[in-house]
């Protein structure tokens, strides 16, 4: 890119950009398209064409969605739904990650093998027997249903293990001449050495527990049980084509996880890769 | 940290003798912790996790319609499979969406993290900025993504249609025509997944040291040469990777099709989840459900086995 080609790259560049911010703009279409509604009146909403500011300011969405639904309750739900489900993941994957990288045990390799083998298996195998066993526990429109079955994430001891791998045996060891139990050794070195990989998994789940829309699907038919992802479907009914809403309470569901994303953008990004990779 | 607190400790000293003053706990607290550290992960596990596995797999022999009536079948809900018209349209449906993914959402990506990494975007700051506006749509819900498609495809007033307007073309049912509906959905998948699958290329491009393409071109490769002879191959480990994802997470899609069209028009985007939920909690032919859920399962094991077998033979140099 030096002398003569330094101008042709010049142009390369302009027009790669251009493309680049083109792509960027159909990626945040829709976003902004969104939030555009949510701040019309429903007639204004369907005038051709399609205007992106409205002619003014209305908040009458937030107010109904506000006022006149369930959306603070099914928010509140979503929010101890994934809290839930994170605090427990991120308790039981730790532990369970410090007994694998840090210690001998017989069936190890067994119990590890057994992880690792059923990692790549899609819930939907084990949903019927689970939806079962709800109705069976009684836990139908119940946060026990929505939060327990998912208190376990095999991931999340793959990504601990791998973490805790690096940690020195011989500190551990010191530790324990030094007389400290083994919980203590757990909850004193072992949680905040792990703090990264804690941070990574907890976003990994809570984001998947935000969006979970399936499990909720089946175990939960009760209004005020409802997470977000019933709850926000739910506004469109027979009796309502109120978009205006549903784009109000669309954008306030994005709002929590966009603004965790702005303040720790790195961790985010590799909390959501992590979760892709298996084995 | 307490650990380091006890200077008059000797690290040679071993106060963990077997000694017979101390308890029986602080005896034996080291072999017996390592199973107290994962059992409480694998209660949950075992409960929630294995035993369905394994209960689903023996309902699947069984004819089990509502609740309580049970009757074994052998493997007739497994035949019963390849003969049912529905199932073989959600398999052929769930492939053509798989192979967009891989086909074009894939190379998609990869040509989006190329061009982000090459000399076309010199500067860091423009770098991240790209990555977090194509990661944005990572951040929504599925459910909210449909809503927000479910209005921009409307045939009436859509964005898109108003759109096609503008160019002076006719309107397009996209989500209620048998034609279009099954590349809408592929589009809002495109959408929706180019920005991860865009950052996977950008980590696995990062591990190749930039010293190797400098080599190439001083050797005279153009950059396409270098992009085909030199680039691509050490991508091998990720393309496979990302390829894996694809296809495992494609042929389990149920959220984006189920919101956006609930299956229809005439089954036209019906996926094999989607069929397993019908046929599970509306039809309540649990057997056959369970069947459902192990052929989805057999594809995510084929793939992985596949995987591990290329991964060995081609991806590790």
């Amino acid at each position: 890119m030096v002398g003569s080609r330094s101008i042709s790259a010049r142009v390369l560049q302009v027009i790669g950009n251009a493309v680049l911010l083109f792509g960027v703009f159909l990626t945040v279409m829709p976003f902004l398209y969104m939030i555009s509604a949510s701040f019309k009146p429903g007639n204004e909403l369907y005038t051709i064409p399609f205007r992106f500011f409205p002619k003014n300011m209305y908040i009458g969405n937030y107010q109904q969605l506000f006022g006149q639904t369930n959306f603070v309750r099914w928010f509140g739900n979503s929010t101890f739904m994934a809290l839930g489900r994170t605090a427990l993941a991120v308790v039981l994957s730790l532990m369970a990650a410090y007994g694998f990288a840090k210690f001998d045990f017989r069936f190890k390799n067994v119990l590890f093998l057994l992880l690792i083998a059923t990692l790549t298996l899609p819930i939907y195998v084990i949903l019927i027997p689970l939806y079962s066993m709800m109705i069976g526990f009684g836990w139908i429109n119940s946060y026990w249903a929505l939060i327990l079955p998912f208190g376990a994430q095999a991931i999340g001891v793959f990504l601990g293990r791998q973490y805790l791998l690096g940690v020195p045996t011989e500190m551990l060891e010191a530790a324990r001449i030094d007389g400290a139990s083994e919980w203590g050794i757990f909850w004193r070195i072992i949680v905040p050495i792990a703090k990264p990989v804690t941070a990574t998994m907890a976003i990994l789940f809570f984001s998947a527990a935000w969006k979970d829309f399936i499990w909720p699907l089946l175990v939960i038919n009760d209004d005020s049980m409802f997470p977000l992802s019933l709850g926000l479907p739910s506004l469109i009914g027979p009796y309502t084509q109120e978009y205006g809403i549903l784009m109000a309470g669309s954008f306030m569901a994005t709002l929590p996880i966009l603004i965790i994303f702005l303040i720790m953008q790195r961790r985010f990004i590799e909390g959501i890769m992590a979760g892709a990779v298996k084995g | 940290m307490s650990v380091q607190q006890s200077p008059e400790t000797a690290p040679a000293i071993r106060p963990r003798t077997r000694g017979g003053t101390r308890s029986w706990w602080s005896r034996h607290e080291h072999d017996i912790a390592p199973y107290l550290f994962i059992l409480p992960f694998f209660l949950i596990y075992g409960t929630f996790f294995l035993y369905p596995v394994i209960s689903s797999f023996i309902l699947s022999f069984y004819k089990s319609v509502g609740i309580g009536s049970r009757t074994f079948v052998g493997a007739s809900n497994y035949v019963q499979l390849a003969n049912d018209p529905r199932y073989l349209k959600a398999l052929v449906n769930t492939t053509v969406y798989t192979l967009a993914s891989v086909f074009i959402l894939s190379p998609l990506a990869l040509a989006l993290a190329m061009t982000v990494r090459s000399f076309l975007v010199p500067s860091p700051n423009m770098q991240s900025f790209y990555r977090i506006a194509f990661f944005l749509p990572n951040l929504t819900s599925f459910v909210v993504i449909a809503l927000m498609f479910a209005l921009i495809f409307n045939k009436d007033f859509g964005l898109l249609n108003q759109a096609l307007a503008g160019l002076g073309l006719p309107k397009i049912g996209w989500l209620r025509d048998t034609r279009f509906a099954m590349p809408s959905i592929v589009m809002v998948a495109i959408w929706t997944f180019l920005g991860i699958n865009s950052l996977y290329f950008l980590s696995g491009l990062q591990a190749i040291p930039e010293e190797i393409n400098e080599a190439a071109s001083i050797d005279g490769a153009t950059r396409p040469q270098t992009f085909w002879h030199v680039t691509l191959p050490l991508l091998r480990p990720t393309i496979l990777f990302v390829v894996v994802q694809a296809v495992i997470f494609s042929y389990q899609s149920f959220d984006l099709p189920y919101l956006l069209t609930a299956g229809g028009p005439s089954d036209a985007t019906l996926t094999l989840a989607m069929y397993l939920y019908q046929t599970g909690f509306s039809r309540f032919n649990m057997g056959y459900a369970a069947a459902i859920g192990y052929s989805l399962a057999m594809i995510a094991i084929i793939v992985s086995i596949f995987q591990f077998g290329l991964f060995r033979l081609w991806g590790e140099e």
